[in-house]
């Protein structure tokens, strides 16, 4: 008995909302009957494309795909929907670049060990948090030991690293040296010595006055020039130093926003009590102002993650590089769609995820103290 | 006497761009002393005490404190703020950190006492200004008069000989003005050297040995209470005395 109630009434709240938000006019009927179709059109047509008439790894046949030539819709037009065989047979391109197979385990160790050594910055109230922390701090020299070798392990070097990889690489330890050096650049911006000011002001104004593109080219082409003979950076390095400088012009610039919103009386009520400038930066400041920043320092990653794929043009093949390379492979010639789709995907997966990050640090932030 | 003068001010000016802040202050606080500086707003009231420990620097004349001059020497700087407490009117409590982080920062990073220690001083200080069940409390958490006299306690933990009151009340609601002013009036009875900014007169009639008017960026008469509030001199201060007695 009160459970058919209950049912009536939540069955009338559903109704309610129904009525208020779709169909309060007539006008609005016939916008939300449109919008239905539009999206059943596009949804049903995306869906049977990409997946209940595409090919995976066989064809209709039953035959394994090694070739364009095998896909269910170059055999009979029209009919069949994607051929993700291609990302199947290129996968460890796209995983790993031309890293040699034999050593990708290596790769996928430090893909396995990534979450755990960036676990402890972003989420506080873990168990055992203190020495996620220390692992993060170890894992860059884990990181580069595992990938291009040293002693008792061979030598990988960064030309043969591409698709995820590079992009995992250049992404996170772009983000993650850029981090420290934006703290002191807009730590700078607001400095009162005037040479340190005016240092950082044209350092950061120039970059974002910059494309990334044209950053790419400088530290690519025009930094050998600036080099003595024999010192000849390799490419990953370069275009990483591009990224870190300008993702950290970016990240200073929100971190400034987040330092100018602390009330000047927190920096007094620090001085008064004694402590230095460092001090009162370290412990009162930054603390207050980098909650305040994470929005737009998230913003600033996200953006940079995306943009990493801008490094195919000095010949760096990141996963949007390594997806052009299989384009470029006349056995899978045609197959645009299938890559291109592959590879949002992917930048899809971790953008979607550092932006979901934010939202839950805004929440947890207001719902916090204070 | 002069062994136990602890604040001196000779001269001191200071401008804000162009505009004259402080004009020709002379000022003498001996140790122990109690002094309420009152006058109307832009008085330079506020800027005279904030320049005591350098949260404003002055530009000419000298301060002089515990015998160190103010200069723009940081070693000086850090030296009188070890020893000058101060309170604002906005409390100015770190809002990230609990009451007693709040308490236990500067002994610990400034003192470099242990840990525990610190936070045993912060409790006895919390005791003392009688919140000590708010310790674990965010500032967020707490009435404007508690934030205020967790402030006090602030400055108390590191054991300042001068403690400096920038309109403490001024911000709060009528009914928490008390509890703050019952602190300060125990702390001015242990022998504590204060300067306190503020218009509560009965607190001044209390506690004051001294008694400052400022009008104008400067000190326009400097009496005794009895002689202040029954025989001011200077008309300047009459006027001002009438309108806040009897609003």
């Amino acid at each position: 008995m009160s459970s058919t109630t209950i049912q009536i009434i939540s069955r009338s709240k559903y109704y309610n909302w129904l009525v208020k938000n779709l169909f309060s006019s007539w006008v609005n009927t016939i916008l939300t009957v449109i919008a239905l179709i539009f999206v059943y059109q596009v949804g049903s047509f995306f869906l049977s494309w990409a997946i209940f008439d595409a090919d995976f790894r066989y064809n209709f046949q039953g035959e394994l795909i090694i070739d364009r030539g095998f896909c269910s819709k170059n055999i009979m037009p029209g009919e069949y929907g994607a051929c993700w065989a291609i990302i199947f047979a290129r996968w460890n391109q796209f995983m790993y670049g031309l890293y040699p197979i034999e050593e990708a385990w290596r790769v996928n160790l430090i893909y396995a060990l990534l979450p755990l050594a960036i676990i402890g910055i972003l989420f506080d109230k873990i168990p055992f948090r203190r020495y996620f922390i220390y692992f993060t701090f170890i894992f860059p020299f884990l990181a580069y030991f595992m990938l291009y070798g040293g002693p008792g392990l061979s030598v990988v070097g960064t030309n043969k690293w591409g698709g995820l990889l590079v992009t995992l690489f250049l992404g996170v330890t772009g983000i993650g040296l850029a981090f420290p050096l934006s703290i002191l650049l807009a730590l700078g911006r607001r400095s009162k010595m005037p040479i340190i000011k005016s240092l950082c002001v044209v350092f950061i104004e120039f970059i974002r006055g910059v494309p990334l593109i044209t950053l790419l080219f400088t530290a690519n082409v025009m930094l050998p020039l600036f080099l003595p003979d024999g010192v000849n950076p390799d490419n990953l390095l370069r275009a990483l130093v591009a990224v870190t400088l300008f993702q950290s012009a970016y990240m200073a610039e929100a971190i400034r926003g987040g330092l100018q919103a602390i009330p000047r009386g927190q920096v007094e009520a620090a001085q008064s009590l004694g402590l230095s400038y460092w001090q009162t930066t370290r412990k009162i400041v930054l603390p207050q102002a980098l909650k305040i920043a994470i929005p737009p320092i998230v913003n600033t990653c996200i953006g940079l993650f995306k943009d990493t794929s801008l490094v195919l043009i000095i010949g760096l093949f990141d996963l949007l590089g390594i997806g052009r390379a299989a384009l470029a492979d006349m056995t899978w010639t045609k197959l645009y769609y299938e890559v291109y789709v592959f590879i949002s995907l992917v930048f899809f997966i971790f953008c979607f995820g550092m932006s979901r990050y934010s939202l839950y640090l805004e929440k947890k932030l207001k719902t916090d103290n204070s | 006497m002069s062994t136990d003068q602890v604040i001196h001010l000779e001269k001191v000016n200071k401008w804000y761009d162009d505009f004259h802040v402080l004009k020709d202050i002379d000022l003498i606080v001996n140790k122990g002393q109690k002094i309420v500086i009152c006058g109307p707003s832009g008085s330079g009231k506020s800027t005279m005490i904030r320049c005591i420990n350098r949260l404003e620097a002055h530009q000419k004349g000298t301060i002089v404190v515990h015998g160190t001059e103010l200069t723009n020497d940081l070693k000086n700087i850090d030296l009188i703020r070890k020893n000058v407490g101060m309170v604002f009117q906005q409390f100015n409590l770190f809002p990230h950190l609990s009451v007693l982080d709040n308490i236990s920062l500067a002994p610990i990073w400034v003192k470099k006492m242990p840990k525990n220690e610190a936070e045993d001083i912060a409790m006895s200080y919390l005791e003392k200004v009688k919140i000590p069940e708010q310790a674990q409390k965010f500032p967020g958490q707490l009435s404007g008069g508690q934030q205020q006299r967790v402030a006090i306690a602030r400055s108390l933990a590191m054991n300042p000989d001068i403690m400096l009151f920038d309109e403490p009340t001024s911000a709060l609601d009528p009914e928490m003005i008390k509890e703050v002013l019952d602190v300060m009036i125990q702390l001015a009875e242990e022998g504590m050297t204060m300067l306190v900014v503020t218009h509560e007169m009965g607190f001044a009639k209390t506690v004051a040995d001294q008694m400052i008017f400022m009008d104008e960026g400067r000190i326009v008469e400097q009496a005794s209470p009895d002689e202040f509030f029954n025989n001011p001199k200077s008309d300047r201060t009459k006027l001002f005395l009438s309108q806040i007695l009897n609003h």
